[in-house]
């Protein structure tokens, strides 16, 4: 990639075309390297010296945290233009920068302000997208993540997944006095929003297709029920509490039923339920262990873990329950499935020598890509466009979050919070 | 061997308390001897009908079997090894003779290896131990079960040593 880029940068400034370039650069899904790109602190007006946030800051993060990307550092940047027709194209193919990400932050009224950026090919010579946003200072994390979104699209033909948000459980303080929290977060880590507390576990968050609920397992009655609460209100209705294990809820993609384990008929199974009548359906009727149910984004099928093969592995069912094919063959132990969301691959918790590890299984292929090398590593879950996902891992004694890219290239820890975080969830794309 | 006698003694005791009238808590036969000095000291006076002083020889004696209320598992595994058999059966003679007495089992497995599964293979272990009791004469109406899987390990750290306290089933009185 890298020397491709050089020969067609040696080409252009041979025949000294700006406007049309010779050769194209195309973005491939087999792409080697990180596109070099560089965003550069946006300009600002306004009463106080700087901008309310460094939007700039934030979408360089975004960018690189999606392992597509490599963003210039900002003391290597060789020049500050905050407008289109400031760019001097040939300072920056000097430094081998694709595109550039420029923009300027003015303020209309206190509180208010409007967002401009512009998306230059250096290649090319020429503006490629231009956006305004109105924004109060609240909304201004979420343009930054807009913008990332609009840059990633624009240059991979993928959607970007910045501007969501990641469920996840925390634990804090004493043995004696332990706290659990379910948090919803931006998928960078901030605006961090406590939306339940308790003295007791707290587990298995999962996001409705709308993005509007979440599905929890708590034992805030000393034993497992599964909740239903509604996001932005707080409001919750029980949905499960029978008798033994009520765990592992999972939506079904159309948003009327969720997926889960009961073990009210002596061992655990999975079973589906309608959310309108809560009436059940079993779907399996092994005396294995039978959990984790995770259904497939075309709503036709369901991976879950089961121990009936004598450990525990992955296997495969009709949505409609019956027989179940087994998908995974290396090591012993391969649980807790996430689909990516074009249903093509399943994450999940695979065990090796060193310990356990996230591996992804292409489902067409049978390959499986192990991703990390922690030690208990755990939780794995896709971003909604497939190209992360975020996991539970430990940092010493600690309890953090890391996110690798699907091609495990890329890693980044994200450990914001105080105390011990696990079980990420991260949201569907906003259906807004 | 140490925990047959535990048997023995909870046997003879109960045996004792058959065969009591109102008087305090009598000892009886050699095989109390055995254990004599401790009992001796722990002795109470109260009247039998109460069942005072049985229950808390039982419950409050340090030395009684029924003190020790967890069992303990190998990796992945629900088996309930030969010791540990003997000793549910202590605390299934203690229940069978006290169908009033609840009891909870709640299961728990190690840290590693996925949280929901680890749920299930903790209700495992405590249908285990849940299928040992009712076989020794404790009612299904006597026991429930819960599983924390993970959630509540016994010892903090990433080895062996902690791993082992968490592999457990704990038998809670209520």
């Amino acid at each position: 990639m890298k020397n491709l880029l050089k020969t067609s940068l040696f080409l252009l400034l041979l025949f000294g075309s700006t406007a049309q370039a010779a050769l194209t650069i195309e973005i491939t899904q087999g792409v080697e390297g990180a596109l070099p790109i560089a965003v550069v602190p946006f300009g600002w007006s306004g009463d106080t010296g700087t901008a309310p946030v460094n939007v700039a800051a934030i979408i360089s993060a975004d960018l690189s945290r999606s392992g597509r990307f490599e963003p210039l550092a900002d003391s290597d940047l060789v020049a500050h233009p905050t407008d289109a027709k400031q760019v001097l194209f040939h300072n920056w193919r000097m430094v081998n920068v694709d595109n550039l990400v420029i923009g300027k932050i003015s303020q209309t009224t206190p509180g208010q302000y409007t967002v401009q950026f512009q998306l230059i090919d250096i290649l090319r010579g020429k503006q490629i997208a231009a956006y305004s946003f109105p924004a109060a200072h609240k909304d201004m994390r979420r343009v930054a993540h807009h913008i990332a979104d609009l840059v990633y699209e624009e240059l991979t033909g993928e959607r970007g997944a910045f501007n969501t948000r990641v469920a996840y459980i925390t634990t804090s303080g004493p043995v004696s006095n332990r706290r659990y929290t379910l948090v919803v977060a931006d998928s960078d880590g901030y605006h961090p929003q406590t939306i339940l507390t308790s003295k007791q576990p707290l587990m298995s968050p999962s996001w409705s297709p709308d993005a509007k609920q979440i599905a929890y397992v708590s034992f805030e009655k000393k034993t497992a029920e599964i909740y239903v609460q509604d996001v932005l209100t707080g409001s919750r209705r029980k949905l499960a509490s029978f008798k033994g294990i009520n765990g592992a809820p999972r939506w079904s993609p159309d948003g009327r039923r969720l997926v889960l384990t009961l073990s009210r008929d002596g061992n655990p199974e999975i079973y589906t339920m309608d959310l309108k009548s809560k009436a059940l359906n079993r779907l399996t009727t092994n005396s294995a262990i039978d959990t984790e149910p995770c259904w497939s984004p075309d709503g036709t099928s369901i991976v879950f873990t089961s121990s009936r093969g004598g450990s525990p592995q992955l296997y495969r069912m009709s949505s409609a329950g019956g027989k179940a094919t087994r998908l995974t063959f290396d090591g012993k132990y391969n649980a807790d499935a996430d689909f990516s969301p074009d249903g093509r691959k399943l994450a999940m918790v695979h065990r090796e020598s060193g310990g356990y590890r996230i591996a992804v299984l292409d489902l067409e292929s049978g390959a499986l890509r192990v991703l990390t090398d922690g030690q208990q590593d755990e939780s794995p879950s896709f971003s909604p466009n497939g190209s992360i996902i975020i996991y539970a891992t430990g940092e010493g004694s600690r309890e953090v979050l890391a996110a690798v890219s699907v091609d495990g290239r890329f890693r980044q820890r994200l450990s914001l919070q105080a105390g011990n975080v696990r079980e990420p969830s991260w949201s569907p794309f906003d259906k807004q | 061997m140490k925990l047959s006698i535990y048997r023995l003694v909870t046997v003879v005791l109960i045996a004792v308390l058959a065969g009591c009238s109102s008087k305090g808590g009598t000892k009886d036969g050699a095989a109390i001897e055995d254990r004599g000095t401790s009992a001796g000291d722990g002795a109470v006076t109260s009247g039998l009908g109460s069942g005072a002083s049985f229950e808390s020889y039982l419950m409050d004696n340090p030395d009684s079997p029924l003190q020790s209320r967890v069992i303990y598992f190998e990796y992945d595994s629900a088996e309930i090894t030969g010791a540990d058999i003997d000793l549910l059966n202590a605390h299934a003679g203690y229940l069978g003779a006290n169908p009033g007495q609840r009891i909870t089992l709640e299961g728990h497995t190690d840290e590693r290896g996925s949280r929901e599964y680890n749920i299930a293979l903790g209700e495992r272990r405590a249908v285990s131990v849940q299928r040992i009791l009712e076989l020794n004469g404790v009612s299904s109406s006597q026991v429930t079960i819960v599983s924390y899987g993970e959630e509540k390990p016994a010892a903090d750290g990433n080895s062996e040593p902690a791993w082992r306290l968490s592999r457990r089933v704990e038998i809670i009185y209520q």
